[in-house]
């Protein structure tokens, strides 16, 4: 039987979560045993090559990039993970949700400490080639339709091993009281 | 003997109390663990949070404002209560901005310590990312609309001399929020700012120029749930 397939990704996050799937430590050549990985930024396959069983996705969508990565995803991958707090709600990008867009532009190229001075003829980076911003941050089940949920920030590496192991091996999660934390 | 002592049965456990006790006093005598939001020992009830809502003879009632009585039959750890309880700590977690990340309180927090004793990996409803102020204006208090769950705790217990309430609600239904009197609260003594942040059960009331004081690993519900030290 050939092994199931993982890939990952980080939309609005801070790679923390990918982190923190490094600290299950030397489990991590036990997890090459049991998976092969595919798009993932921790073998740098920047497109599906093939369909795949677990999906992991840490942070939210701030941007029209992070819903067409997010869509592939859910279309290449059986099982969709949302993986930390912005996955789940948007975490601290989501900060921004009260404030209008242009203020938030504002206050990051013509108004801030750093850019007020440096900025005289306030360009605001406008490139067809970058992602345009959504008008907030969404958590990811309120793009497409996500199986399972881990929170944390990062999510506990003891959370992140027994999900994949209780996934691939078919068991069920067990969730002692120490691996739920929102921070 | 003056007091008339009164047996009841929680989940099938026989207990013993004084009559007219509220249940989740009752409870907690008796080693039985009962969650609340909005309650404080002490403290007049105020039944809003409805978490500690218990089955009495099969009704819903709340077990802060319930005097126990003879015969009593409640019934506390079932699917049916517990159901409840983590539909309305996963509404509260979606009406408010719940940053736990960020938030001082998190690890010591009482809304998130229900939600992690539920197991409460994601809520069921739709984030509302509501539009609220944090207010800064109080020289001892930071009072952020963001994180507050309307519990009253605050207005309820904190105190003058005189038994004046140093906060109270302001605006109506669903624009309500904690209001503190600035006259009074310029003088509040540093005990009485970092009662007002203990008695805060979320990150809504936090004392200025301190912060972030335990380290992650000794907070209160680091490691055990909430209620521990109740249940027997």
């Amino acid at each position: 039987m050939s092994k199931p397939i993982l890939a990952t990704a980080s939309l609005a996050g801070c790679f923390g979560c990918h982190m923190s799937l490094l600290d299950i430590d030397e489990r991590i050549l036990e997890l090459i045993e049991l998976v092969d990985f595919n798009k993932s930024p921790i073998n740098d396959i920047k497109k599906f090559t093939r369909p795949c069983d677990i999906g992991l996705i840490e942070g939210g969508c701030c941007n029209n990039d992070n819903v067409h990565v997010l869509k592939d995803f859910r279309k290449h991958c059986k099982i969709l993970v949302s993986v930390g707090e912005c996955a789940i709600m948007g975490g601290l990008p989501a900060l921004r949700n009260g404030l209008p867009v242009s203020d938030c532009l504002e206050e990051a190229y013509l108004n801030g400490p750093s850019t007020k001075d440096e900025n005289p003829e306030g360009i605001m980076p406008n490139d067809v080639e970058l992602p345009i911003l959504l008008d907030k941050v969404y958590p990811c089940h309120e793009v497409v339709k996500m199986d399972y949920y881990l929170p944390g920030c990062p999510p506990d590496a003891e959370l992140l091993w027994g999900a994949l192991t209780a996934l691939i091996k078919g068991n069920e999660l067990e969730l002692p009281y120490e691996v739920i934390k929102y921070d | 003997m003056s007091k008339n002592f009164v047996e009841f049965i929680i989940d099938g456990k026989k207990c013993m109390s004084e009559e007219g006790k509220y249940i989740i006093d009752a409870a907690k005598d008796n080693g039985v663990y009962i969650p609340t939001l909005c309650n404080i020992e002490g403290l007049k009830p105020k039944g809003a949070c409805r978490i500690c809502s218990v089955l009495v003879n099969g009704r819903p009632m709340t077990a802060c404002t319930t005097p126990v009585t003879s015969g009593m039959e409640i019934e506390n750890n079932i699917a049916q209560i517990e159901g409840i309880r983590k539909t309305i700590i996963e509404a509260l977690f979606v009406e408010g901005n719940h940053f736990c990340p960020s938030c001082e309180k998190s690890g010591s927090c009482e809304l998130q310590a229900l939600a992690y004793k539920y197991k409460m990996l994601v809520p069921r409803f739709p984030f509302m990312f509501p539009i609220r102020e944090v207010d800064a204006s109080n020289p001892k208090l930071i009072k952020d609309h963001n994180r507050c769950i309307l519990c009253k705790r605050c207005i309820r217990g904190i105190r003058d001399e005189n038994d004046r309430s140093y906060f109270a609600f302001k605006k109506r239904g669903h624009e309500v929020e904690i209001n503190i009197n600035h006259e009074m609260a310029n003088k509040m003594t540093d005990r009485l700012a970092r009662e007002s942040m203990d008695i805060c059960p979320v990150g809504a009331l936090l004392i200025k120029e301190s912060g972030f004081r335990t380290p992650i690993g000794q907070r209160k519900y680091d490691h055990l749930p909430i209620g521990s030290d109740i249940e027997k």
